[in-house]
């Protein structure tokens, strides 16, 4: 299997299992203002999954679409953050999850628009619009729960400890980032993170939010060696339709 | 029902569809502050590329009209068609009026 085909599905993995986390909130989230912006995120996400899985099975040239890639491989073959495929828990988790992950993002794609390849520099140029008004959401919505009230301030800082040590495998360089290194595509995770921390802490000094003092990060998504319980419990439901009804279309 | 008292403030939203055209009301939604009652303006009603500029407005800011006084508001002007410019040519490049 190719760096560049690991890199696009790491890519796409992310977005993939984000959006159908935030599609989890859609009919349920606190006001229906929120409901349709979680849901426009969501489909922004499952917009740039396509085209990540989609260049990936080009890539792969074994004959896999996007839809192929992301309904019918099992958790083993998911290549995306931990951090992602926690559970939404309340709406400070689901917050504080998508501020840490755009923040992130917003870097990545960023420095992707730069890429030698091609198809990568395009996807990230499309991406990176959606991303940067996420960010801007997430980290405005992270103000003002975390500077809110007693409730709220309280629930914000349960989830950036319950969180923060998923952020460091954002950061966390391996061979195949070498490779996407030195052929011109992708930085290196670990040069993005000064930055991350910079603006990150910013936001939550802002939010009145205690950053948490531990180093522990937690890894294995982005490798694939050891995703959490909570994928596969995902997957079940992303994936049944295809699963009971293999090839149904609509 | 819950308690009002506890909901966000209303706010009206006004787009531009495309330059040259002046805003217009297009709905309200509920917000906690301006900046927020501007992103979500921007996820409900600009979804399918409607506009190209925003204006958020506190709806208790606004006065309006009473309707019981709806009468003597507008029914003098019914009778007046000659306030109607209807005489006048404009020409192409005047633009949108």
């Amino acid at each position: 299997m190719s760096d560049l085909f690991t890199f696009l599905t790491r890519m796409g993995d992310n977005t993939l299992v984000l959006g159908h986390r935030l599609s989890e909130w859609c009919g349920r989230a606190p006001a229906l203002e929120e409901d349709i912006a979680l849901a426009n995120t969501a489909l922004d996400l499952i917009g740039q999954t396509q085209m990540w899985l989609g260049r990936a099975g080009e890539v792969e040239g074994a004959g896999r679409s996007a839809d192929d890639i992301a309904m019918l491989r099992d958790v083993w073959d998911f290549r995306n953050l931990l951090l992602v495929e926690q559970p939404n828990r309340d709406f400070g988790h689901t917050i504080t999850r998508q501020f840490l992950f755009d923040q992130w993002h917003v870097a990545q794609l960023d420095a992707l628009t730069r890429a030698t390849d091609a198809p990568v520099a395009a996807i990230a140029a499309k991406a990176v619009k959606e991303a940067r008004y996420h960010a801007e959401r997430s980290a405005g919505i992270v103000v003002a729960l975390g500077d809110g009230t007693e409730e709220s301030h309280a629930r914000m800082q349960a989830a950036l400890d319950r969180l923060w040590p998923f952020a460091g495998e954002m950061f966390q360089d391996d061979a195949t980032d070498t490779a996407m290194t030195d052929a011109g595509i992708a930085p290196l995770p670990s040069t993005l993170r000064p930055a991350w921390d910079e603006t990150v802490r910013a936001t939550l000094t802002e939010a009145t939010l205690t950053v948490p003092e531990g180093t522990f990060a937690h890894a294995g998504g982005r490798t694939g060696a050891r995703h959490s319980e909570h994928l596969g419990h995902m997957l079940t439901q992303m994936q049944w339709l295809q699963r009971a009804y293999p090839g149904a279309t609509w | 029902m819950s308690d009002p008292k506890r909901e966000w403030p209303l706010w009206e939203v006004f787009i531009r569809g495309q330059h040259g055209l002046s805003h217009r009301h297009v709905g309200s939604l509920h917000a906690a502050d301006a900046e927020t009652a501007m992103r979500n303006a921007r996820d409900v009603y600009t979804r399918r590329h409607e506009g190209v500029s925003i204006w958020v407005v506190p709806s208790a800011q606004i006065t309006a009209s009473n309707p019981s006084a709806k009468g003597p508001m507008f029914d003098p002007a019914d009778d007046k068609t000659y306030r109607h410019p209807t005489f006048f040519d404009i020409p192409d490049d005047a633009g949108a009026m």
